[in-house]
């Protein structure tokens, strides 16, 4: 039985705010944002950077950022989209999509392994690696395509991206799944339960005895397999690989992270929080786009979003330690 | 004052020198007059966000928006000279730009300073914020006819002249810039009272603070001054460039932190030096600068400037550890 924990503040306010901003929408454009076809279209698109969302959130829940994860989707979408319309002469075959898919995730794993080994091993910060390895993911992305889009996926492979399970859009059942069992994982194994400790009190964590370097490691390769779902449903929705799609979804899925809870410095957030945001945000800016705001005018939305919940956070913070005192100095790593 | 450290900084003057020897014997035309201008003329920007950079890093910070900073500055200022018709002098341009600079950077320090977030998160915000905000309100438009000042500034060489085959090479004034920055930053890092204390909010901004140091005040003037630093070299492009282009140089930011990671400075703050911050700059340039004069396609670069983030940031941890003697 899974408990909805309303009991925390910071959930219950996200809930309001999701379905504030959900009737504010109804309100301003009911013809068009309680369309059917409307809400149906936000349910194929969100999954999309909520899963990317997802993936940067496992890394901050440890006090480190993947700044990686867009360039890590796209390449682990180009590697299936070569490997399916280039290696095999009949795309459609069962194993040609399946063997593409495959590969989408392999690469995303070894991006996240490359990403885990250079802050593990080499003791790189994350910021600066995965900085690094967003470039390199994005470059190597532009040389298997060329420079341009790759297209022809089979039609096995579309399903992904566009139909529907039961009713329900394929992105939507995949988002779905992976953020349970994410959950889950955080909350019920070891291994979360360890990520959350790191996160929060790496000193701590050290003198327990934790691995701190498989778990780091696994980490990393967690974000890049979720990223590379991600990737995977860019791929199928559009049918597309273009090494420039999803610029802004960095940023996006960021404020998502920060927007649904997940501390920044490590050790807080809750999955829920995380699809609660989610959704408020794809309300925001399914709305900006009915309003005709230009892309500019998201950027800028976006930006001073994510600067006036941090700040928010950061009072509601300040507001609880001055009425509680401080009890602990602040660890800095 | 020390001019190179010898311990820290010989692997990377080695490096350099390294690469213009391996350029210089593989192309003899590197050392030509008007590729050596060239890289001289392409280091200018880079360099002054360079060390504005480096100095937010020796603070333990870090900052991505100065990019965005930089074009937004240069971009309003262009307009605003244009508009006013107050396009006659070069120094009320530059000073103009620098304080629109500092106004954004102040937004930058607001959230860093004063709210204590965190540096990375909050420059990612601004840079989208200052980005969306030009190109909404500011409009979008390519300006080519620019003030008079700015295009006399352009005009005005410190070195001109003819190679023996016939080119023409050219260093403008506008490169001066590149060592007067240099040098301030050097003074304030190593002969002042805020100095220390940006070097000592970088080691622990905490003991900074029982130390008796101001540091909410120094990250302000920090990220004032980067602001400014960087709206100076956008200023800078734009003039050179001759065309206010408000796409220009968001999209730069990695190149940036490249040169200062190579050049020693640590995102965990207490490192930096003027030098090593130069010296990776010239790195960056010269690197760079010979993947084109190669005709290597430009996603090869992204790859190269990705692999010189990495390795600088892995080799400067190398060398971090090995200083305290520590074994791996």
């Amino acid at each position: 039985m899974i408990r909805l924990k309303v009991s925390d503040p910071h959930t219950r306010l996200l809930m309001a705010m999701t379905v504030a901003v959900f009737l504010a929408m109804s309100l301003l454009k009911p013809d068009v944002f309680l369309s059917w076809n409307n809400l149906r279209s936000i349910s194929f698109q969100f999954p999309e950077f909520a899963l990317l969302a997802l993936a940067v959130s496992v890394t901050m829940l440890t006090g480190g950022i993947d700044l990686s994860i867009v360039s890590t989707a796209l390449l682990a979408a180009s590697a299936g989209a070569i490997l399916q319309t280039q290696v095999f002469e009949n795309p459609s075959s069962l194993a040609a999509t399946g063997l593409a898919v495959a590969a989408i995730f392999a690469v995303g794993a070894l991006c996240g392994g490359v990403n885990g080994a250079l802050i593990v091993h080499l003791r790189i910060p994350p910021i600066l690696a995965t900085l690094g390895t967003m470039q390199l993911f994005s470059g190597l992305t532009i040389a298997m395509t060329g420079g341009t889009a790759l297209y022809g996926f089979s039609d096995r492979f579309l399903f992904f991206g566009n139909s529907s399970i039961l009713g329900l859009p394929v992105p939507l059942v995949i988002f779905v799944l992976l953020a349970g069992l994410t959950g889950l994982l955080l909350t019920r194994t070891g291994f979360g339960f360890k990520l959350y400790l790191l996160g929060g009190n790496p000193r701590a964590a050290r003198f327990s005895g934790i691995n701190s370097a498989q778990i780091l490691l696994r980490t990393y390769i967690l974000s890049g397999v979720l990223a590379s779902f991600a990737g995977l449903i860019m791929a199928a929705r559009s049918n597309s690989v273009n090494a420039d799609y999803g610029a802004s979804y960095l940023l996006l899925s960021i404020l998502v992270a920060v927007l649904g809870g997940i501390n920044p410095d490590g050790g807080f957030g809750r999955i829920s929080g995380l699809v609660l945001a989610v959704l408020s945000l794809q309300f925001i800016a399914s709305g900006l786009n009915m309003l005709r705001f230009s892309s500019f005018a998201k950027d800028l939305v976006w930006g001073g979003l994510l600067l006036v919940v941090l700040a928010v956070h950061q009072a509601v913070k300040n507001r609880r330690n001055r009425a509680t005192g401080p009890l602990v100095a602040e660890d800095k790593r | 004052m020390a001019l190179l450290n010898w311990r820290k900084e010989l692997p990377l003057f080695g490096a350099v020198l390294g690469l213009i020897l391996i350029l210089g014997v593989g192309n003899a035309a590197f050392f030509s007059l008007d590729n050596l201008a060239d890289l001289l003329r392409n280091s200018i920007v880079i360099g002054i966000m360079a060390l504005g950079v480096m100095v937010v890093m020796a603070s333990g910070g870090i900052d991505v928006s100065f990019t965005a900073i930089a074009i937004f500055s240069a971009y309003a200022t262009t307009r605003l000279l244009l508009e006013t018709g107050s396009g006659e002098s070069i120094v009320l341009a530059f000073v103009s730009a620098a304080f629109l600079g500092s106004i954004l950077g102040l937004i930058n320090a607001l959230f860093i300073a004063w709210l204590r977030l965190p540096t990375l998160i909050v420059t990612l915000g601004t840079l989208s914020l200052f980005r969306g905000a030009m190109l909404t309100f500011l409009g979008s438009e390519y300006i080519t006819a620019l003030p008079n000042s700015m295009v006399a500034f352009s005009r005005w060489d410190l070195v001109t002249g003819l190679t023996s085959g016939g080119s023409m090479y050219r260093v403008p004034v506008a490169f001066l810039a590149l060592p007067l920055t240099a040098v301030l930053v050097s003074l304030l890092l190593n002969r002042t009272y805020w100095g220390r204390g940006i070097y000592a909010i970088g080691g622990d901004r905490e003991s900074a603070e029982r130390a008796g140091f101001a540091t909410a005040g120094l990250q302000t003037f920090i990220y004032c001054f980067v602001g400014a630093l960087s709206a100076l070299a956008g200023m800078i492009h734009v003039t050179l460039g001759r065309i206010a282009n408000p796409f220009d140089l968001v999209g730069m930011e990695l190149n940036v932190i490249a040169a200062v990671v190579l050049g020693g400075a640590r995102l965990t703050g207490g490192y930096g030096s003027v030098t090593g911050t130069l010296l990776g700059v010239a790195l960056i340039v010269m690197i760079n600068n010979s993947l084109i004069l190669l005709g290597v396609p430009s996603f090869w670069q992204r790859v190269v400037v990705g692999l010189m983030i990495l390795i600088g940031a892995g080799t400067t941890v190398v060398r971090g550890r090995a200083l305290r003697g520590v074994r791996t």
